[in-house]
């Protein structure tokens, strides 16, 4: 099998709400993303595009409507869509389209507009419950979220004070993204025990925000990717993996799909000891307790112990000398850069790559970390993504 | 951003540009409705709550009891085999209390969603409801609840015949 690597990225800012259209944004992206390699379209074989419900943007057959801003006019083109584990899956499919040997090079972009779905992007959501056994109901999105994490809280005995820090982390580290919506250099856990209660126990800076915006990246096989440029980041391992879609009969407290989706993404990059072979981390945060649980489906973390592993900075950025450090969500996450579903999962993929290349700026990662790891979840709190990338 | 990187794109839209009209834009109201068939197990889980009566469905293969009920069994991938009348009582796995609406409008009186494990049904196999006639600082994780129906005549099969699940003395 063709060894395939990421050879460039570009990215818009992530925005409350974009004056571009939703296909401007996708082409700044995209060609960011070419010019990065100083590549051109000529250049791309075939094109991967990741976006979220069509109802966003009330346009049916998105993947159609934003094919010429991602560069897909006239070639083997194709979306994806696993809710928001989009943004990495994105790159699984344009892995294999690499990998099999059918194309050398291929550009995957990622795009959201969620502003443009009034009073409020939810509605769009809302279908993602039964329409006859939960909508009669009136649930809103956030139930489901709130569900899952009063499971988890239960489950170990948690306080929301040991779960805040990690959007004070996120927050923290995003002041430093050119591209970020949130960073706060100044947030403090007070501040998120403070905010507003949406739906206990989440609170309003538990959330990650509305956002618009877009990334994308150019994939090549080794013997494009070696001319291409002197630093290519290989994707070494990916993994997939859905649960069932009746929701209320899972245990909610452990995303075991997520694991799935590690461990056949840890077989596949040769990765026995997980903690000690992956340096990076940007595990999914929509939510500050998604990171935790994400960080234990992963097995970076043990089981209900996360969010003291976060109190104590074995996740912050720049905490070198804490036992078993792991740095996570160095980019600011979702939390802090912003939530445009689709754009926000490759957005986490970018972030490893420019962190292994050594080229994240202020953001930068201490001891020249070698291999990284980006993970996003999604649907009916069902799917989990995993990319691993090394140099 | 990477390094080599100085100007990011993205023009952030600010609200007063639209009301003042320097950014222009279109509105459309989509106007649709749908009619979803229950299907054949919902329906009859429907026809039963209209009973005030919980259908469940087994799978003789995995033994699991499930709610709501299903004509194949996912994890088996094969047919489920008989109907099993489950109670009207449960524990509560999980819940929320929730001050805001999906459109983000807070509300006075919270709303009280919870998964709710149902008497009768295999473990961890519950349903999505609302918890009524509590107040919201006592809901506990495992607490013991029973469904309040609404009034035989006022069911339509739906959901909706439990009013909601209250604290079991
Ligand atoms: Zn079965």
């Amino acid at each position: 099998m063709p060894r395939v690597a990421i050879v460039g990225a570009g990215m818009t800012k992530f925005v409350r709400r974009a004056q571009e259209t939703a296909k401007e944004l996708a082409w700044e992206a995209a060609s960011m993303a070419l010019e990065s390699c100083e590549m051109t379209l000529d250049d791309i074989d075939c094109v991967v595009l990741g976006s979220a419900p069509d109802a966003f943007d009330a346009v049916h057959m998105k993947s159609e409507y934003l094919s010429d801003g991602a560069g897909a006019w006239g070639k083997p083109y194709i979306r994806c869509y696993v809710g928001g584990g989009t943004g990495v899956f994105a790159v699984i499919q344009g892995w294999y389209h690499v990998a099999s040997g059918v194309f050398d090079t291929c550009l995957v972009v990622c795009e959201e507009k969620m502003s443009s779905c009034m009073p409020h992007p939810q509605g769009a959501f809302l279908t993602i419950f039964d329409h006859t056994t939960e909508r009669p109901l009136g649930p809103n999105l956030l139930w489901i979220f709130a569900l899952e994490m009063n499971a988890y809280m239960n489950r170990y005995g948690l306080r929301k004070e040991d779960i805040a820090y990690v959007t004070v982390k996120n927050r923290r580290n995003a002041a430093d993204h050119p591209c970020a919506l949130l960073g706060d250099p100044n947030i403090t856990v007070q501040d998120v025990l403070n905010s507003e209660v949406l739906a206990w126990p989440v609170q309003r800076l538990d959330v990650s925000p509305i956002s618009d915006g877009a990334v994308a990246i150019v994939l090549a096989a080794e013997h494009v990717a070696r001319r291409v440029t002197n630093k290519p980041v290989w994707i070494e391992g990916v993994g997939w993996a859905l649960d069932t879609a009746y929701w209320t009969n899972r245990d909610l407290s452990y995303p075991v799909y997520v694991e799935e989706a590690a461990r056949m993404a840890y077989k596949m990059a040769g990765i026995k000891e997980p903690r000690k072979e992956i340096h990076i981390v940007e595990p999914y945060d929509p939510f500050d307790y998604k990171e935790l649980h994400h960080l234990e489906g992963l097995l970076l973390a043990d089981r209900g112990k996360a969010p003291e592993d976060a109190a104590r900075g074995r996740f912050d950025r720049d905490k070198e000398s804490e036992p078993d450090w792991l740095p996570s969500s160095p980019s600011g996450g979702l939390l802090g850069v912003g939530n445009p579903i689709a754009a926000a999962g490759l957005m986490k993929v970018a972030e490893i790559f420019w962190q292994l290349r050594g080229e994240a700026g202020k953001r930068q990662v201490p001891g020249n970390p070698k291999r990284g790891l980006a993970q996003a979840w999604g649907d009916l709190m069902q799917v989990g993504t995993v990319v691993i990338l090394g140099i | 951003m990477s390094v080599h990187i100085n100007e990011f794109p993205g023009i952030y839209a600010k609200e007063e540009d639209f009301a003042e009209g320097k950014i222009l834009y279109t509105v459309w109201y989509p106007k649709l409705h749908y009619a979803w068939d229950a299907g054949v197990a919902i329906g009859r889980y429907l026809a039963e709550l209209k009973e005030g009566r919980i259908i469940g469905r087994k799978c003789r293969k995995c033994r699991r009891i499930m709610v709501p009920p299903r004509m194949f069994c996912e994890h088996c991938f094969r047919p489920t085999d008989e109907w099993v009348y489950l109670k009207d009582t449960g524990t509560v796995l999980t819940f929320s209390i929730c001050y805001v609406t999906w459109d983000m409008v807070r509300v006075k009186e919270p709303q009280i969603p919870a998964v709710i494990q149902i008497d009768g049904a295999s473990k961890g196999m519950g349903i999505m409801h609302l918890l009524g006639e509590v107040e919201p600082g006592k809901v506990h994780v495992g607490m013991r609840v029973k469904a309040v129906w609404k009034p035989p005549e006022e069911r339509e099969g739906a959901i909706t015949d439990i009013l909601y699940f209250k604290p079991l003395e």
